[in-house]
């Protein structure tokens, strides 16, 4: 065995430079598939965290997903039936009973959930209107549901708690309606109401449109402006292990009937669109270890064709084919493992100047760097890709290897 | 005593276009000890049948019995085993491998066996170096050695494993008379000192006539099989 791999070596060895450029090809490979892939990995990544971090892991809306049975239908379960001019109830939209579901809800092991009434109101001021969407909730649970706190750059939560008809509002808002902090707003909703808030708190996403038009403040306000009093319209829940939100979700709905969305319910079709994202980057940088593979095959192939003869001694010794096989594969293995293991560190490289890159990404404020992910997988990914590419490689020019019959090489004298 | 190689009826046929009789009906049986000369005209065969017998070719027809086994039953890597443990080659060309020191050369099937331990291999290899007077060469690359001392290493590694039976195929073709002389003396030895069958191929008439029996091969068949007096 070892000396196998030493057959194998001495023959790599005896072609340093040709050796040496297809191992270039493994360690390029490697290292723009471990850099592309992290980048991928590191974006979709940030991606998500900021999807999960800035909206809620699960949502209760005030609506059920089936329709509401007819009693008529409970009673006849088994026939068709026709109901006309049915009227059904009328009443005011919201959750109901929404301070025991929250209760509930904090019940739960790892979760936390606040109730918030969400609505749309006018800002007008200097003869401007802006759109604004109201999220009124308990001001001190916004710290754990929501991550204005983390935002905040003027002002604070505590303001609002401590003065109820306080609003946090949007840094973009602030500058393009030149208000400041302690300034007065007057808002004016849908159901006729007008109601003056004082301004406590800025925040900034550095996502333009939401700091532009999202406003928070106390849900008894909302409701009172809304004229919706004692009503909430959704339920935020936010959970320590948001990954767990689905099948938290579904429990939640089976309990309470209330339709329960859980953020990858929600972000579905990006969900999809990030997968093929990702297979689309992974042929792209296949084809560069592929490329590179081909590198491989060609040297094995050249030295398996010069070595006809050595291989016909080599079996006419007593070697059989499948050591022969084995010396060929091996020459593979060692170029492939080589070159996995000079790549990842070019790769790592890589990846680090990739990160020092800054960038503005269209609609955010501030310049971010680039999101690279020092994830194990990447790693191991780009290192087995490259190594069975090189192991496959060499294994087709090992079996012509093993197939030469050293009477056709000896008969022919040279 | 039990023969060391027992041909029976050993027949090649080359199938192609036009099929080819490369040995026809060979029946032969060698014993250690046996120094034998295989000679005839250039394509009657012989090197043909040095091939059927160090198994590096399978007879058409016929039986072959090497060391006691039947050979035509075994696959590729019983036939191997049979090559490694039993039979040692020496061609016309040296076919040392290039990248490899004379001494590493041979100990290529002594690794392959792996009986012995790098150190024991080494020692063993040197001293079938200083048997054909080549120590001294152990470190070079082959390319630094004369045709005559390569044939030299070439028959060191052919005793590496200690076979008891040495195929030679033209040893002397590429060699000048004076290497000749040393290579034939050394051939000669090891049938009479050693106790191996050694198995020549020639058409070199004076060295044939050295071997204690000659087999004359025409259009693939035995002609004659004698031995010398």
């Amino acid at each position: 065995m070892r000396h196998f791999v030493f057959i194998a070596l001495k023959h790599i060895l005896a072609r340093k430079r040709q050796s040496f450029v297809s191992l270039l090809g493994i360690v390029i490979g490697v290292a723009f598939f471990l850099a592309i892939s992290a980048l991928m990995q590191g974006s979709q990544n940030d991606f998500i965290a900021r999807l999960i971090d800035n909206s809620p892991h699960i949502t209760i809306y005030d609506e059920f997903r089936e329709a509401e049975k007819q009693p008529v239908e409970e009673m006849f379960p088994d026939t068709v039936i026709e109901l006309r001019s049915l009227k059904p109830q009328t009443e005011s939209r919201g959750i109901r009973g929404y301070r025991q579901i929250v209760d509930y809800l904090k019940s739960l092991d790892g979760v936390k959930a606040s109730a918030s009434l969400t609505g749309q109101a006018i800002f007008s001021f200097a003869g401007r209107d802006v759109n604004i969407s109201l999220n009124g909730m308990i001001p001190q649970d916004m710290r754990d549901i929501t991550t204005i706190d983390d935002n905040m750059v003027e002002g604070s939560l505590e303001a609002l708690i401590a003065n109820r008809n306080g609003i946090v509002v949007g840094a973009e808002l602030m500058r393009r309606q030149s208000l400041s902090l302690g300034d007065n707003i007057t808002l004016s909703a849908s159901s006729g109401q007008v109601k003056t808030y004082k301004i406590v708190g800025v925040f900034r996403t550095g996502r333009a449109d939401y700091d532009k038009s999202q406003a928070f403040l106390d849900i008894k306000r909302v409701q009172a402006l809304m004229n919706r009093s004692n009503r909430a319209n959704a339920i935020i829940v936010k959970m320590e292990r948001p990954e767990r939100a689905r099948e938290v979700a579904a429990l939640i709905e089976s309990r309470i009937r209330y339709k329960s969305v859980s953020w990858q319910e929600s972000s579905e079709d990006l969900m999809s669109t990030l997968a093929i994202r990702n297979m689309i980057m992974y042929s792209v940088v296949s084809a560069v270890l592929i490329v590179a593979a081909f590198g491989i095959y060609n040297i094995i192939s050249t030295i398996v064709m010069e070595k006809h003869r050595d291989i016909a001694i080599l079996k006419s010794m007593g070697y059989r084919s499948r050591d022969i096989k084995f010396i060929f594969l091996v020459q593979g293995v060692l170029l492939g493992a080589c070159g996995v293991l000079l790549g990842l560190p070019v790769g790592c490289l890589l990846m680090y100047g990739l990160m020092q890159i800054t960038f503005n990404p269209p609609g955010a404020t501030e310049p971010i760097h680039m999101p690279v992910d020092w994830g194990v997988e990447q790693f191991l990914i780009a290192g087995a890709f490259a190594f069975f590419a090189a192991l496959f490689a060499s294994y087709l020019p090992a079996r012509k290897a093993a197939d030469v019959l050293p009477i056709d090489i000896l008969r022919g004298g040279q | 005593m039990e023969a060391l190689i027992r041909a029976e009826n050993l027949t090649r046929i080359l199938n192609g276009d036009v099929d080819v009789t490369l040995v026809s009906g060979a029946s032969l049986q060698v014993s250690a000890g046996e120094f034998v000369s295989i000679t005839g005209p250039s394509g009657s065969g012989k090197s043909s049948l040095l091939y059927l017998l160090g198994l590096l070719d399978k007879p058409t027809s016929g039986k072959l019995y090497v060391a006691g086994q039947d050979t035509l039953s075994l696959d590729e890597a019983g036939l191997a085993k049979i090559r490694l443990e039993n039979m040692g080659f020496v061609f016309q060309f040296h076919f040392l491998l290039p990248e490899f020191t004379v001494l590493e050369n041979v100990m290529m099937p002594m690794k392959r066996l792996g009986n012995l331990t790098d150190r024991q291999a080494r020692e063993k290899g040197v001293s079938l170096l200083s048997d054909m007077g080549i120590a001294d060469q152990a470190d070079k690359l082959p390319r630094k050695l004369s045709g005559g001392q390569c044939q030299r290493v070439a028959i060191a590694r052919a005793l590496a494993n200690d076979p008891a039976i040495i195929l030679a195929d033209e040893p002397t073709g590429n060699l000048d008379s004076a290497s000749s002389k040393v290579v034939q003396g050394i051939l000669q030895k090891l049938a009479h000192d050693h106790g191996r069958a050694v198995i020549v191929v020639t058409h070199d008439m004076d060295f044939a006539a050295t071997a204690d029996r000659k087999i004359r091969l025409v259009d693939g068949k035995i002609s004659s099989d004698r031995l010398s007096i």
